[in-house]
């Protein structure tokens, strides 16, 4: 009888003939796809670069219109895969920022546990550290020239000056990083200190540490360009200060952007290495380690 | 299962704890607590947060040292940690790069060595099968739900084949149906090795399904007030919950713990 009736009432009811969609939308800007919205912005970059050259509002020696500066990348491109000076001159550059790179690395890491895992460290060199880190390092690349000679040894010794706090610091939080949880949960099992180490803090520090690798990268490259501006040589960074002192803009560009293709490298790396070692994500999920 | 009739009265102690205080700087956690554990026996100890319960734990399993008093465990002075003693946190916490499998081999690969862990594998394998997670064994912590972590932290315990199980809030993080189940397997576990437990919650229910006896915990300086035993049969199951005596017991406890916390 109920039935019945709510059956009866339902079919006076008139259908609702509305939207069946839900009138939530992305705004347009949001909705373009990235390879267009990367393209696109390339494009209106380098039209309004183009426009800049050819109204002349700024002048020609000062910055290269985009042909120019595409043709001088084709040239140094062209130098550099027939083995010319400018292949020596990257390859300088690449050995001076690997090497710096791995001595950060170590120096870094050995520093970062003293400093993470030891009282001593913690109280007597991180004061030290903090110190040294809060001056402008690049003040100190006269010094290692005067040190080292116009080698690679003192622009190796400066990017690795400038690249070591950040793996210091990084590697130290990571250190932090396990819960009280976890340590609580090693000692109960009977871990010695080593292993607490070696086994929890380290693995748990480990995208800490990655941080650290990327900001070094970086810094890394920067040490390893001053050091040649100052300190001349065989690297890219002499190139371009050559360039720049003849007003050879163009090249200046170009050997610019052959740099960041190296440093770009660098920083890919580091992310492939942390994506193969950190493969577990410290996810919210119950089962991880909280 | 056999139904294991207990004689508490009977069994000697192997856990004694004698007259321990705990002082954090000037604050008294814990003020001469005197408890005893007998051979097979399951004790919980109820008390509002705070009160002391997980720095009482943390002392007996050996993780902190005490300000004054003692603990003894088979005779043996408790003077750091030891492998007959098992523990079990609120936080299943699986280390997230190691599978289900490495997880419950960690405490033997720290004391023994790796050599040893992969000897103890069929072991571990046969817990987790006993607590029902056997298909897990190679998956990573990241993918397993709160229930299945904490049945793996239970492993993790059993492996070093411990004498006493320490259980601090161990499965207040899971909802109540899953809970419910995991005391009951915890019983079964219990049981079945005979193991002398001691349980820390703030759940009255859970502490009289589980327990031979209750010790009432009060705060400021952190004491036992009340000792409560609980005769009900073994082995437990949720039918009980319903029943007349259960629902006695756990108003009288409530009334208990009232009158601590607020002195009606
Ligand atoms: N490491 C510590 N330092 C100082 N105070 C502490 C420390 N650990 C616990 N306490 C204090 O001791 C008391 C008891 O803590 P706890 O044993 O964790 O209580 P419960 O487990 O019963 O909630 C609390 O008041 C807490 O703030
Ligand atoms: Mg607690």
């Amino acid at each position: 009888m109920i039935e019945q009736s709510v059956t009866a009432a339902r079919a006076q009811m008139p259908e609702y003939e509305g939207d069946t969609v839900w009138s939530e939308h992305e705004p347009l800007i949001d909705r373009i796809p990235r390879w267009v919205a990367m393209t696109g912005l390339f494009i209106a970059i380098v039209g309004i670069w183009y426009a800049v050259t050819a109204l002349e509002i700024v002048s020609n020696i000062i910055l290269p219109t985009p042909m120019e500066t595409w043709s001088d990348i084709v040239f140094v491109g062209g130098n550099m895969v027939s083995g010319g000076y400018m292949l020596e001159a990257l390859v300088t550059t690449t050995k001076t920022v690997l090497l710096a790179f791995g001595l950060a690395m170590a120096i870094g890491f050995s520093l970062g546990v003293l400093v993470g895992e030891t009282k001593f460290g913690e109280r007597a060199v991180m004061p030290y550290l903090v110190a040294i880190d809060t001056m402008p390092k690049v003040a100190f690349a006269p010094l290692f020239i005067a040190w080292l000679g116009f080698g690679i040894a003192s622009k190796v010794a400066l990017a690795t000056f400038i690249a070591t706090f950040p793996i210091v610091v990084s590697t130290a939080a990571g250190l932090y990083a396990a819960s009280e949880n976890e340590r609580m949960l090693f000692k109960s099992i009977g871990a010695s200190r080593m292993q607490t180490l070696v086994r929890l803090k380290l693995p748990t520090g480990l995208p800490y540490f990655f941080t650290g690798l990327k900001i070094a990268a970086v810094g890394v490259m920067a040490g390893a360009i001053t050091g040649e501006f100052l300190g001349g040589g065989q690297g890219v960074g002499a190139l371009i200060r050559v360039s720049a002192s003849q007003l050879d803009t163009p090249r200046v560009f170009s050997l610019i952007i052959y740099l960041s293709f190296l440093g770009l490298a660098l920083f890919l790396a580091v992310v492939w290495v942390q994506k193969t070692f950190v493969f577990w994500n410290k996810s919210d999920k119950p089962g991880g380690a909280a | 299962m056999t139904a294991r009739t207990r004689e508490p009265a009977e069994a000697r102690p192997v856990y004694r704890i004698e007259r321990l205080t705990k002082t954090y700087g000037g604050f008294t956690a814990l003020h001469k607590v005197n408890l005893t554990l007998r051979k097979g026996e399951f004790g919980a100890v109820i008390g509002s947060s705070g009160c002391g319960k997980s720095t009482l734990l943390k002392i007996m399993a050996g993780l902190l040292p005490p300000s004054s008093g003692r603990v003894v465990l088979e005779d043996k002075p408790v003077l750091g940690p030891r492998r007959d003693i098992g523990m079990m946190f609120q936080q299943a916490t699986l280390l997230p790069w190691k599978t289900t499998l490495g997880n419950v081999l960690l405490p033997i690969e720290m004391r023994d060595g790796k050599a040893a862990a992969r000897a103890a594998e069929g072991r571990a394998e046969e817990l987790l099968e006993l607590v029902g997670i056997g298909r897990a064994k190679h998956v990573f912590p990241g993918e397993l739900s709160g229930g299945m972590a904490q049945r793996a932290a239970i492993c993790r315990m059993l492996i070093s084949d411990p004498a006493v199980l320490l259980l601090d809030e161990p499965f207040s993080a899971l909802d109540e149906l899953t809970r419910d189940f995991m005391n009951m397997e915890l019983q079964r576990i219990c049981l079945e090795r005979e193991a002398t437990s001691f349980l820390v919650t703030h759940s009255i229910p859970e502490a009289v399904i589980l327990a031979d006896r209750i010790f009432i915990m009060e705060a400021n300086p952190g004491r036992v007030a009340e000792i409560i035993e609980i005769d009900l049969p073994r082995p437990r199951n949720l039918d009980m919950i319903n029943t007349a005596k259960f629902g006695e017991i756990v108003h009288h406890i409530r009334e208990k713990l009232g009158k601590e916390a607020f002195g009606a």
